[in-house]
């Protein structure tokens, strides 16, 4: 009779288990539903989607593989420049010009594809292959006076009294009451390698090596180095300064956090209140979050690499002093009791009975932390003003110079990846050499 | 191994040899710390140098900034519950960042770790492609991503979420193919023989088994991302650090909020970090007490 009726409670059971299994099976994916439909409407994403910027993903995109370079003519004075990316450092010198701007009286700017725009002396003409000749004169009194081949004018001409601008798949023309310019976009990254005032700029790598070889390589070194567009000397310096950041405040929040884990172990403190304060100490030093430290010390030390590392140490000795103390509960009393009876003082106990334990996962977790700290030494850089974040975000800010943002995040990505290597490599070898402890 | 065609070796040579391979190995790891003093040393005098200020002006100074603050805040304690008040929305914004980038980083993690575990993979080939594409989520840095979604986007919250999301892709995705990897493969077996689907054989064979493991690392994710939201904001994504940044870049006289919003973020860290702790102990008690370190 009992088993009979135990058997139709345990039906009853598993049934009323499968019920409820049921129905948080279903209802787990319904609330992360209903949270994410919230979280459209509390991000305001249909608003977003009106202000996204495509012209802006556009320019970056573009810029970030390509790069323009503008032939300008003042108007009132009718000199012409020619620079890449209409900076200064990229300014031709006075009277040269790329092969396909002529200079003259009229300068004749081919823009390839049979484009060919002309500064004359008065008048600028576009001749566009399958539509016709545009000419525009800029005047001071009347704008720009504008004669087209056709009376409508398709999309890609926006013309104004005083405002003519032209934009085809070779290139641009604008022309104002003072500024008549023409941009053409050529593939690949300007100067990366010297710059135009550089003797070597335009030569092959063959004809550089040879060069090198005959005893210039110091100067070629020396123009590479020391390229103003790329700044490849600041560049290195800014990663070495991202990794110190990293080294310092990793290494030196193991050195401050060593002690203090022994002080919030269970087998090493045996004053219960002592453990406490130390155990919440590190619950709030690292509960203060890494930017609440930085703009602390920031107010301490000033902007920099240091206070960088500062933060990275503050924070991570929370963290170290967590993981060291368990590290250190979990140590093998046996070697210390056989320290203990050939006389060995606390101190030499530690040195010789703990220290040898658990050296093989101290150093596996700070290097692991190493590794992590080399990312966020580039956005702690970013706010303190140290290493390849502060140039990342000084890239990011011109807003116009994203190729040397997208040089820079493949550098970022290299030396993270480096790191990671490194330290993973690292870790495998001494936790096989550390008596195959952990 | 002792060595056998040396078996009467003299008590003293041994000790002599010995004593020689401590004396060595005692010089190596003199010059191991040497070395490793003199990088420190010059390490620190290098980045001192290029500091804005000193390291030794500055650390008496250490206790300027807070104390000010505290000062302030404990002088105007009776607005303290009104700037909390305040900024909440500012604090929800940035929990809520975090809360959907790791919703949604976790969701392709799952997908993505599936694809690069061996034995589970649907497209064996892709394995190495898809673990290289996800060692480059984790490389780059979420501040850039974040900075240029903002240009393109304008500031708010989406910017710092998707920089977030993609950050907890790779992160995720590596912690949960390690998982993965030590999935029981029999139920799988046993589901192909009945003709399940590869979604099927996931979804049925694999999920249940490592499910406590991904909760519990996309637990420890959250609470890594309230902290890269608070910074993200600080740069201009919205919420909590964009509130922090604008009371503080005021300079004088806004102390109290600053101090307002620290606390809110300390607390709100404190909280979800307990929370956390706890359930991942629960998720992962029973089974092999990993130590959860990432």
């Amino acid at each position: 009779m009992s088993m009979v009726a135990d058997t139709a409670d345990l039906r009853a059971q598993t049934a009323r288990l499968f019920r409820r299994k049921r129905r948080a099976a279903l209802a787990v994916p319904v609330v992360i539903l209903v949270y994410l439909i919230y979280a459209v409407f509390a991000f305001d994403i249909p608003g977003l989607v009106q202000r996204a910027s495509g012209d802006n993903a556009r320019a970056l995109m573009a810029d970030t593989y390509s790069y323009k370079t503008h032939v300008t003519r003042d108007n009132r004075d009718a000199s012409v420049s020619v620079s890449i990316e209409g900076e200064r450092k990229g300014r031709y010198a006075e009277g040269t010009a790329p092969e396909w701007v002529a200079l003259g009286e009229t300068t004749v700017i081919d823009l390839g594809e049979g484009h060919i725009v002309t500064f004359g002396p008065e008048t600028i003409t576009y001749d566009i292959p399958g539509y016709g000749l545009i000419r525009a004169t800029p005047t001071t009194t009347q704008g720009v006076v504008q004669e087209f081949p056709f009376e409508t004018l398709p999309d890609w001409i926006n013309s104004s009294r005083n405002r003519l601008a032209i934009t085809t798949e070779a290139g641009r023309l604008s022309v104002t009451r003072n500024r008549s310019e023409v941009f053409r976009y050529f593939t690949g990254w300007e100067l990366f390698f010297f710059t135009l005032d550089s003797p070597y700029h335009g030569l092959s790598v063959g004809q550089v090596a040879s060069k090198a070889m005959s005893g210039q390589a110091g100067a070629i070194w020396s123009d590479f180095w020391n390229n103003t567009m790329w700044r490849h000397a600041d560049v290195a310096w800014a990663i070495f300064e991202t990794i110190l950041m990293a080294f310092l405040g990793t290494m030196g929040a193991a050195l401050v956090a060593l002690p203090l884990a022994f002080l919030a172990a269970r087998n090493f403190t045996p004053i219960a209140t002592v453990r406490f304060a130390f155990r919440r100490f590190f619950d709030f030093v690292r509960g203060v979050d890494g930017l609440i430290w930085t703009i602390i010390l920031t107010r301490a030390f000033g902007l920099g690499p240091l206070t960088g590392a500062l933060a990275i140490l503050i924070t991570d000795t929370g963290s170290f002093g967590k993981m060291f103390s368990e590290a250190l509960e979990n140590v093998d009393e046996k070697q210390i009791e056989g320290l203990k009876s050939t006389g060995a003082k606390p101190l030499q106990r530690y040195r010789f009975g703990v220290i040898p334990q658990i050296t093989p996962i101290l150093l596996s977790q700070v290097l692991y932390f190493l590794e992590s700290n080399t990312r966020s030494a580039t956005v702690i850089g970013a706010i303190t003003g140290g290493g390849i974040g502060l140039l990342l975000t000084q890239a990011i800010i011109t807003q116009k110079d994203w190729e040397e943002v997208t040089y820079y995040i493949i550098l970022v990505v290299v030396m993270v990846v480096a790191m990671d290597t490194i330290s993973g490599w690292l870790r495998r070898k001494l936790i096989k050499g550390g008596d195959g402890g952990y | 191994m002792t060595d056998l065609s040396a078996p009467h070796q003299p008590a003293s040579d041994v000790r002599a040899s010995y004593l020689a391979q401590i004396q060595r190995r005692r010089l190596y790891s003199g010059i191991t710390l040497l070395v490793f003093v003199l990088l420190m040393v010059s390490g620190f005098n290098t980045a001192a140098a290029r500091n804005g200020g000193g390291f030794w002006d500055g650390i008496g100074n250490f206790f300027d900034y807070p104390s000010e603050l505290v000062l302030e805040a404990v002088s105007k304690i009776d607005q303290l519950p009104g700037h909390f008040l305040t900024y909440l929305p500012a604090l929800i914004e940035t929990v809520n960042i975090a809360a959907v980038a790791t919703l949604i980083g976790a969701l392709f993690a799952v997908i993505l770790s599936l694809l690069a575990t061996r034995g589970l993979a649907k497209y064996p080939r892709l394995i190495g492609v898809i673990r290289r594409f996800m060692d480059i989520l984790r490389a780059v840095p979420d501040i850039v991503i974040a900075l240029v979604l903002i240009f393109i986007l304008g500031g708010g919250p989406v910017p710092a979420m998707i920089a977030i999301a993609l950050h907890t892709v790779g992160a995720l995705g590596k912690l949960f193919s390690e998982v993965n990897e030590n999935a029981d493969l029999k139920p799988i077996e046993g589901l192909s023989s009945v003709g399940a689907n590869w979604s099927q054989r996931m979804l049925l064979g694999v999920v249940p088994q490592v499910a406590p493991n991904w909760l519990s690392y996309a637990l420890l994710r959250f609470e890594i991302n309230i902290r890269a939201s608070a910074i993200l904001g600080f740069v201009g994504a919205g919420g909590l650090g964009y509130e922090l940044r604008n009371a503080i870049s005021w300079g004088q006289g806004r102390y109290d909020e600053a101090a307002a919003m620290f606390l809110l973020l300390f607390i709100t860290i404190v909280i979800v970090d307990q929370l956390s702790g706890h359930y991942r102990e629960r998720l992962t008690h029973g089974a092999s007490a990993k130590g959860a370190v990432a």
